[in-house]
């Protein structure tokens, strides 16, 4: 594979995104690494070609925002938003993450070896996101379609007003949202979180020690008798 | 007068001010259902306005231009500050954002077609962007909210210019609303919901809180786009002197102001009547903002809420508004509360101009539903033809204002053509009322 490497000290971000941002065909199955990142915001934001992404180092906000298609490793720690909105490809996280990983993705698979902060896959749209150690308080808030597996803990009010996304967790949960329940985990499910775990490198992990949670699905419509849940 | 004895004299009914009819009616509605009322719209009450607003024009001591000879320039250039592609309207008449979901299909096309047809843009609204919008609107503004509903980057890449939405003035602080009725399967998918669930909107971005992140947020986008298209700010107006200054820092290219007069889908009737201000209040702290951090002109300010001709036009834009958004009025000049169907709306419980449950779907313009058969009704050819004739008729008038008072161009205008017809609203506009140099609050009487 073709390697190239920028050296944020060095060179601007935004002459390094728009190399990313360059034709497809010129980028598909290049490595592109990504040297003394010092926590810059938003490196690597807006792929979509089949490129392959080394930071080595901590990124700031944003990183890999709204990818498609590509393959980004941060080999260090993110802060808020890592793979947000993202479409599509793969982002692994091998520190720690901040808040809102994950927001509202919508395809794609993030993977976080340490803890994600607050609001982990906050309205979660479609994505895979698998966190190895915990995840903070109000994870999965409005998450609506994907499944965020968590090997560790999770905070306060998981997956309140949660709509068709499941929720895989191996430790304990402080306390669950408006309008999630445990699950009973099906064929479907369980294959799901096999799959997941394998993909993220943790297939020796006992998926059966996980528990499934999701929508209760007393909220879709506005009711009088449930208004103190709103 | 005869004094005829055991009739005493009866004073007339009196309706209570406090308590008058449409009060009642809403206690009685609440104490019948449990549940708050919820429509579409903007605020309904008496508010000060433009109207509260008159123009001095030419006489003695100014040169009033040939009505249809001089020229006076319309046009306005939006996102000069960082984009590479700044935006370039020939009116400074804009659409304001309008969900597909909330609106129809014919509807979205109808804005778009009008739109173009002027040289103006049109906007997207919560649940992303349709290719028919796309492909009727020539210039695009793709509104990046707080649920991401429909939210890809494909999509903010084919925008002319994104507007990132902090709040609207129907509901500032509050999140959007699209009942059941109105989940269809196609808005259902372009949401990732569940199809006929009643939808919540987030009021807050899922991926930042505050200003400072905002700054970061706004360089993602920018990244995200190569730098190429401009960053609106939208906020609903409530302390828009700070809110303003934030957002310039934060690096808008373009601040949106929505006053409490400003549409929305759907929300409740206590909000849209209670919180936040009217536009006339909003404008001249929004303004000296600008003007105090050397801002003005050069982060463009559009605002909203309530503008319905070119006397409104021309009045925001002497306050030193850059160009205005319409929402509600061009929802009217597609036919939205059409007295022709009048006995439709009477079927609905209401009638032509007060119809404003479009939450329900059953909109019979065809305009705020997604029922398929209602939507037939509505041309979006003939329905883009009417929002392009209203748009033009706005920019003359305009016009004619702007050369009245001598202005060669409607950014001319200026806060000394305009004196006040109230107290408040000399104050709120920080105007002379009419007959005096009185401003209260800036002049002695």
């Amino acid at each position: 594979m073709e390697s190239l490497k920028y050296d944020l000290a060095t060179t601007p971000l935004r002459e390094v995104n728009q190399f990313l941002h360059g034709d497809a065909s010129g980028l598909n199955g290049k490595h592109i690494e990504i040297n003394n990142p010092n926590g810059a915001h938003n490196i690597a934001v807006g792929l979509k070609s089949e490129a392959k992404v080394t930071i080595h180092g901590h990124a700031g906000y944003y990183a890999a925002g709204m990818n498609q298609i590509a393959d980004i490793t941060i080999e260090g720690s993110v802060g808020s938003g890592v793979a947000e909105n993202m479409m599509s490809g793969r982002v692994h996280v091998k520190g720690f993450a901040s808040n809102a990983a994950g927001a509202t993705a919508n395809g794609g698979l993030l993977v976080i070896d340490g803890d994600a902060g607050l609001r982990c896959g906050i309205s979660l749209k479609g994505a895979d996101i698998v966190v190895g150690g915990s995840v903070g308080s109000f994870s999965a808030f409005m998450a609506q379609a994907g499944n965020m597996v968590v090997l560790g803990d999770a905070g306060e009010g998981l997956g309140d007003s949660i709509y068709e996304a499941h929720l895989f967790v191996r430790g304990k949960v402080k306390s669950l949202g408006a309008d999630c329940e445990v699950k009973t985990m099906g064929p479907a499910e369980r294959k799901t979180l096999v799959d997941l775990l394998e993909q993220s490198g943790h297939a020796n992990v006992d998926p059966d020690s996980f528990t499934l949670y999701g929508s209760a699905r007393t909220l879709y419509h506005f009711n009088v008798a449930k208004s103190g849940a709103y | 007068m005869s004094d005829t004895p055991n009739k005493i004299p009866q004073t007339e009914p009196q309706q209570s001010a406090t308590f008058d009819r449409v009060t009642n009616s809403q206690i009685r509605r609440a104490a019948a259902t449990g549940i708050y009322d919820i429509r579409g719209g903007g605020a309904k009450r008496k508010l000060p306005h433009f109207d509260d607003l008159l123009f001095l024009g030419a006489s003695m001591s100014r040169y009033p231009l040939e009505g249809y000879r001089e020229k006076c320039g319309t046009d306005v250039v939006l996102g000069t500050r960082f984009a590479k592609k700044p935006i370039h309207l020939k009116t400074p008449v804009t659409i304001a954002g309008m969900s597909f979901g909330a609106l129809s299909a014919p509807a979205k096309e109808a804005l778009g077609r009008g739109a173009g047809a002027v040289g103006t843009s049109t906007t997207t609204g919560d649940g992303g962007m349709t290719p028919e919008e796309r492909g009727q609107s020539k210039i695009l503004v793709y509104q990046y909210l707080p649920s991401r509903y429909g939210m890809n980057p494909d999509d903010l890449r084919k925008a002319d210019a994104i507007e990132l939405v902090v709040g609207q003035g129907a509901k500032p602080g509050g999140g959007g609303m699209l009942l059941g009725q109105k989940i269809s399967a196609r808005v259902a998918k372009m949401r990732c919901l569940p199809e006929g669930i009643d939808q919540r909107s987030a009021c807050r971005h899922p991926d930042w809180t505050g200003p400072d992140d905002l700054e970061i947020k706004i360089a993602e986008l920018r990244e995200i786009t190569d730098w190429e298209k401009p960053i609106y700010v939208k906020i609903g107006a409530t302390r828009p002197y700070f809110d303003v200054a934030l957002a310039v820092k934060a690096g808008a290219d373009v601040i949106v102001l929505d006053g409490m007069q400003g549409g929305t889908a759907a929300t409740q009737e206590v909000f849209i009547e209670h919180v936040g201000i009217p536009i006339l209040a909003a404008i001249r702290p929004a303004v000296q903002s600008l003007q105090d951090l050397g801002m003005h002109r050069k982060v463009q300010l559009i605002v909203s809420g309530g503008i319905r001709n070119g006397a409104d036009v021309a009045k925001a834009l002497a306050l030193g508004a850059d160009a205005v958004a319409i929402g509600t009025a061009a929802l009217i000049a597609i036919g939205d509360n059409d007295p022709e169907l009048e006995e439709e709306y009477n079927k609905l419980g209401t009638t032509a101009g007060a119809y404003d449950d479009w939450h329900e779907g059953r909109d019979p313009a065809g305009i705020t539903t997604q029922d398929p058969e209602l939507m037939k009704r509505l041309d979006p050819v003939k329905a883009g033809h009417r929002l392009a004739n209203y748009l033009t008729v706005m920019t003359m008038e305009a016009q004619v204002i702007a050369r009245a008072c001598g202005k060669s161009h409607l950014h001319n205008l200026e806060p000394e053509d305009l004196v006040a017809l109230t107290i408040e609203a000399s104050a709120m506009a920080k105007v002379p009322l009419a007959g005096t140099s009185w401003i209260p609050g800036v002049s002695q009487f």
